[in-house]
């Protein structure tokens, strides 16, 4: 009595057809990953050499490495850091913990939300707006800095507030109920259980942000400059923009070079979001729940 | 705040004195004028069907309904030691040193077993010294109080959270008295265990009677009657009747007690 019944049989069918299908999809999200991947070391993989990364470019970029892009990214995204960090886990952490469900935080939050889904290359007006003119830093490592950071800070808010509300209530209460005030409860409950995802966050975002070429493109970074940036004034070349420069203004450049150049900086934003995921790991092996 | 004046000593009898206390959750009324005494060192039981206010009673005298929102709104007032708990001037931060609370489902920090231990110890008293010795002795003498002490003395670094629900919730109430509180609050403590625990923590709790006023609430009937002094039955927002433990379940004097004890609704 319980063999199979037609009706049965169909079910069964169509239901392999939509695994098979929905796995099928699953494999082409994949295959510009490993293309991209596959292309960029087979052809920039024989660039990558101690002097393509350690020496300043020469013969109008078509020679020599990319050490000031290299040094240039790193200046810039870790000023971005700088800003954005502090201000967006301040924030998240009143939008989490503090502030009463009202008008006034629904539009915030609707700004953030908002804010996520503006343009790069919108962001890099009100920088030249904002940070180059009015504010008088120039075309400066500040100035793009601070533009990355504008753009950074709602996906750091966002990432901290939702490793805040991972956090289960209960702990919280508990901690009220014991008379501790929201600050006592936040810093001995609620942070130590929520840094790794605050810090993957970062990290993860940190790697979008090495990637950025329009923000930077009017605000700080230079198509080419003979020297190592010595400070938050000064300009800087950094990585998007010298492989945007290469691959469209340079006439006679290697394609070597192009593709050893995206190479580095993709080698970059993935040595970091490794780094971020084995961070976040490690963290979460010492969680205490 | 925690004025003293005359006229309150009498009630300083009682650890916890509810006049006439009605409390709306917007525009429903779920306490009705409300009055209850409570003895300093007994164990009173508060029983009844679900959504008849025994829980927002035992939320009212720590005050942690107000969490729900400016929706809660509460007339009369609840003593604790002779003051007034609604009043204006109160800290809540000293109302819940002095008031403690358990919970259905155990709440063990994310801490070690230590750290939950000296937390509101720590808490209610940073701004004075102790030594590691000392609050090793003052973590030891609340963990024997709950015999908690000989489970967990070979390891108390490890997480509270690994513990087993019988000695996380023993743990709760450890770590509420090294700030000795006059009262502990328990909503449903044993709902979440089983059978065995549940008796452990029942003689648990008989044994913390005297030094500790508890106010319980259970739908246990069985255990009312086994770990409570009085019991005070309540129905629909209204304490109906309130008496010795023993007395209201022989001999209720109210209709409803007898239907609700016997098991006709509920």
């Amino acid at each position: 009595m319980f063999e199979a019944t037609n009706l049965n049989r169909r079910n069964h069918q169509i239901q392999w057809l939509f695994k098979v299908l929905f796995g099928m999809m699953t494999l082409i999200l994949i295959v510009p990953v490993a293309l991209i991947l596959g292309v960029l070391v087979a052809k920039g993989g024989p660039a990558i050499s101690m002097e393509f990364l350690f020496s300043m470019p020469r013969n109008g970029l078509t020679e020599g490495g990319i050490l000031p892009a290299l040094i240039g990214t790193m200046w810039l995204v870790g000023v971005a850091l700088l800003a954005s960090v502090p201000v967006g886990i301040a924030a998240a952490i009143y939008l989490s913990e503090y502030a009463p469900d009202n008008w006034l935080t629904r539009g915030i939050n609707l700004a953030i939300i908002n804010l996520a889904g503006v343009p790069s290359i919108v962001h890099a007006l009100f920088g030249v707006g904002a940070f180059v003119v009015f504010a008088g830093f120039g075309a400066s490592i500040l100035a793009a800095s601070l533009t990355l950071a504008v753009m950074t800070l709602p996906v750091v808010i966002v990432a901290t507030r939702e490793s805040l509300q991972a956090v289960p209530m209960a702990f919280r209460e508990a901690c009220w109920n014991m008379g501790a005030t929201r600050w006592q409860t936040i810093r001995i409950v609620v942070l130590p259980n929520s840094v790794s995802g605050i810090l993957t966050g970062i990290i993860l975002e940190v790697s979008r942000t090495a990637g950025e070429t329009a923000p930077i493109m009017f605000t700080g970074a230079a198509m080419f400059l003979p020297f190592l940036p010595q400070g938050v004034l000064d300009q800087t070349m950094a990585l998007s923009m010298h492989l945007f420069v290469i691959s469209n203004s340079i006439p006679g450049m290697s394609e070597e070079f192009k593709y050893g150049t995206a190479l580095v900086l993709i080698s970059l934003v993935l040595l970091m979001n490794a780094l971020s995921i084995s961070f976040r790991v490690y963290l979460r092996g010492k969680k205490k729940w | 705040m925690w004025r003293v004046d005359l006229a309150d000593r009498s009630r300083a009898e009682l650890a916890i004195q509810v006049q006439k206390l009605s409390l709306w959750y917007g525009n429903f009324q779920a306490l009705f004028e409300v009055d209850l005494d409570v003895k300093r060192g007994s164990i009173t039981a508060l029983i009844g069907p679900s959504g008849c206010g025994k829980s927002t009673l035992l939320r009212s005298v720590n005050r942690i309904n107000e969490r729900l929102g400016s929706y809660v709104r509460a007339t009369g007032s609840v003593h604790v030691l002779g003051h007034n708990v609604l009043g204006e001037d109160v800290e809540l931060a000293r109302l819940r040193r002095q008031v403690g609370m358990v919970f259905q489902r155990p709440n063990p920090l994310p801490l070690s077993v230590r750290d939950n231990v000296l937390f509101g110890h720590r808490l209610h008293r940073a701004d004075e010294k102790f030594s590691k010795s000392q609050e090793d002795e003052i973590m030891e003498a609340a963990l024997r109080q709950v015999l908690l002490w000989d489970e967990v003395k070979d390891d108390l670094g490890q997480r509270a959270i690994g513990l087993s629900l019988e000695a996380q919730q023993k743990l709760c109430i450890a770590r509420l008295l090294p700030v000795k509180p006059a009262v502990i609050l328990m909503d449903e403590p044993t709902s979440a265990l089983d059978p065995q625990a549940t008796e452990a923590l029942e003689h648990l709790i008989w044994e913390l009677r005297g030094d500790y006023t508890i106010l319980i609430v259970t739908h246990n009937m069985a255990q009312a009657r086994r770990a409570s002094e009085e019991t005070a039955f309540m129905l629909l927002g209204r304490v109906v009747e309130h008496r010795r433990t023993d007395a209201l379940f022989l001999t209720p004097r109210k209709q409803e007690t007898a239907d609700y004890i016997e098991g006709r609704y509920g």
